[in-house]
């Protein structure tokens, strides 16, 4: 039995810039992300990666081309509709963790959850077990300057997957952390992609999370040129490159 | 949540958070000072007309306010009585006069001759003596807040007022007088002694309706039979004095003009704060969008920031503002605080703030949730 698809992109094409300056940087994209995968899209600076992220997170709309999010078409959505599609479906993890300095930990997650509609002794029971889910049990009180890069970004994973999203996008969520706390940010997030009700997608160039990924999808000027899945033997091509790499 | 992160916003960078206080409690004070100064002045203006307790008056024509008017015959009063529907009339002497110090100078008084037996102005809120001491040789009540004034220091003291040798026999507390010259209460003879009245001239009739009787009616009645004077009711004669005092003399225009440019300044702080702590924190509103929070929901976060704001410098600029009004209770004069001036700065407080919310608001309405990939 296929996985249930969760978002699906056809022939997306985005103009960004106006007049001399405008520039084309998608050219045409295909891409269907699935429950219960991993997803890595890479590719070198400016090929795309980033637009292509904020267009499946409903941030910006395509020129050209039909994005739909479980089945939920979002093309004639004004930016309130986008804004409901993502506090419905969409959790986001970002580079700079992108956390509320003046909230704690537990309080960056309840946010996440009352931007959502789920408040109360809900949302702090939520906010809670996501923090547990990853393994910050024991800082739900602390400020982020108080964290580590690698517990921030935990937190932003907490708060992303707090309402129980069904996507998942992440940019570069461990460009800001050094090996080890990258490597368990992808751990994570590996195993959080095996629930099979969640597809999540990273925007990534760090060859050291291929060993983590269930799928990969290259991209280069604005088009997709490639798409890998992971075998155990290309798992074990890629952990070795990964640890040369580092 | 949206109070807590309003909260902590405000309260994370506490020198702005003091720059905002501080322009609201300006505002607050320097409103509830100009706004207390224009009531209490209203209150002095027509302190005297309300004390009659009189439902019209006999003026002579053009009559500006209680101290400054011309004089009446005094044959009017017959003619008014007259009138079926008028009780009693009751003649009053008010004039400027000079008040000779008994070390020497002078002040400006307002001298005010009652007729104490029909008694529809008497001098009220005594604090020593009583008003039948008027009827004493030379006696004058005056006002214990202005003994200095008037280079006297209590009962028992005397002075001069034009060549008559007056006594202070008894003194109030509180009757103040807004264009500075005390009040100096005495007999209706003796006031048109120092006016150098003859006969029955008076400054007004002050005229009591018997029960029943339609105001309205006398007041015209009053008025054919009285060609030559005014006949005003007392709303009317109030509303002519503080036309007079506040704004013919513009002191009315100068309070209402401060406590507008308090109000405006204290919109610009509170407006250029928020704004700047909205700039600040345009990062985390970009992205509580990208996590979908409706438009409304930051607008919440903004609103909350700016009635916190209002409610804490409202309770200091009231603080304040009370303090000062203590201070000034026993001054020539005073400030006034009313629950409905409290309430009035409250709401002007809101909305100040409100309105300073709306450039933040505008400011967070253009952003582009994109913006957080960016960093």
């Amino acid at each position: 039995m296929s996985a249930r698809t969760i978002l699906e992109a056809r022939g997306i094409v985005k103009e960004l810039g106006h007049g001399a300056g405008k520039v084309l940087a998608l050219k045409g994209v295909d891409i269907t992300l699935h429950a219960g995968e991993l997803t890595l899209l890479m590719g070198p600076s400016g090929s795309g990666k980033t637009t292509l992220l904020s267009i499946m997170g409903c941030i910006l709309a395509p020129t050209a081309g039909s994005l739909s999010i479980l089945g939920e078409p979002t093309e004639n959505l004004d930016p309130e509709g986008l804004a409901d599609l993502r506090r419905r479906h969409i959790g986001f993890v970002f580079q700079s963790y992108n956390l509320f300095p003046t909230l704690s930990a537990l309080e960056n997650v309840r946010l996440g959850l009352d931007v959502r509609g789920i408040r109360g002794a809900a949302a702090a029971a939520e906010a809670r077990a996501a923090l547990v889910a990853v393994g910050l049990e024991h800082r739900l009180r602390n400020y982020p300057r108080n964290l580590s890069g690698g517990e921030q970004q935990r937190v932003a994973i907490a708060r992303a997957l707090a309402g129980s999203p069904a996507l998942l996008l992440a940019d570069e969520p461990t460009a800001a952390l050094d090996a080890d706390n990258g490597q368990n940010v992808m751990a994570l997030l590996s195993d959080l992609a095996r629930d099979k009700s969640r597809a999540i997608l990273a925007v990534t160039h760090d060859h050291r999370t291929l060993p983590h990924a269930d799928r990969i999808v290259h991209i280069e000027d604005g088009r997709i040129v490639g798409e890998e899945r992971q075998t155990p033997e290309r798992r074990a091509r890629a952990t070795g490159r990964a640890k040369e790499k580092a | 949540m949206v109070l807590t992160l309003a909260f902590r916003n405000l309260f994370h960078d506490r020198i702005r958070l003091v720059v905002t206080l501080v322009g609201i409690l300006f505002s607050i004070v320097l409103v509830a000072v100009q706004l207390g100064l224009y009531l209490g002045a209203r209150k002095m203006i027509v302190g005297m007309i309300d004390n009659a307790r009189v439902e019209l008056w006999i003026t002579a024509f053009g009559a500006k306010s209680f101290e400054e008017s011309g004089s009446l015959n005094g044959g009017e009063r017959y003619i008014a009585l007259s009138v079926p529907g008028v009780a009693s009339v009751e003649p009053l002497v008010a004039a400027f006069n000079e008040w000779r110090k008994p070390a020497g100078g002078t002040a400006l008084s307002v001298v005010v001759g009652t007729d104490l037996a029909e008694g529809s102005l008497k001098p009220w809120n005594l604090v020593a003596g009583n008003d039948a001491d008027l009827f004493g040789p030379d006696a004058v009540i005056v006002d214990r807040t202005y003994l200095k004034e008037l280079g006297i220091t209590g009962l028992g003291d005397a002075a001069q007022i034009d060549v008559m040798r007056v006594k202070v026999v008894a003194m109030t507390e509180g009757i103040r007088s807004f264009t500075t010259a005390p009040y100096v209460f005495m007999t209706l003879d003796r006031a048109r002694q120092v006016q150098g009245m003859t006969g029955n001239q008076t400054t007004f009739l002050l005229v009591k309706l018997e029960p029943g009787a339609d105001r309205d009616t006398v007041q015209k009645a009053l008025a054919a039979r009285l060609p030559d004077v005014e006949v005003l009711t007392t709303e009317t004669f109030r509303q002519r004095s503080l036309a007079h005092w506040l704004f013919s003399t513009g002191a009315g225009v100068a309070l209402i003009g401060g406590a507008f440019l308090g109000t405006l300044v204290g919109t610009v702080i509170v407006a250029q704060t928020l704004y700047s702590s909205t700039k600040d924190h345009l990062n985390e509103f970009a992205t509580l969008r990208a996590l979908g929070s409706s438009a409304g929901y930051i607008h919440r976060v903004i609103l909350l920031q700016a009635a916190l704001s209002a409610a804490i410098g409202y309770g200091l600029g009231m603080t304040l503002a009370l303090a000062i009004i203590e201070a000034s209770k026993n001054t020539a004069l005073p400030i006034i605080m009313t629950p409905g001036l409290a309430v009035g700065l409250l709401v002007l407080t809101v909305f100040m703030c409100a309105i300073s919310a709306l450039a933040a608001i505008m400011k967070v309405t253009r952003i582009d949730p994109a913006m957080v990939f960016a960093r």
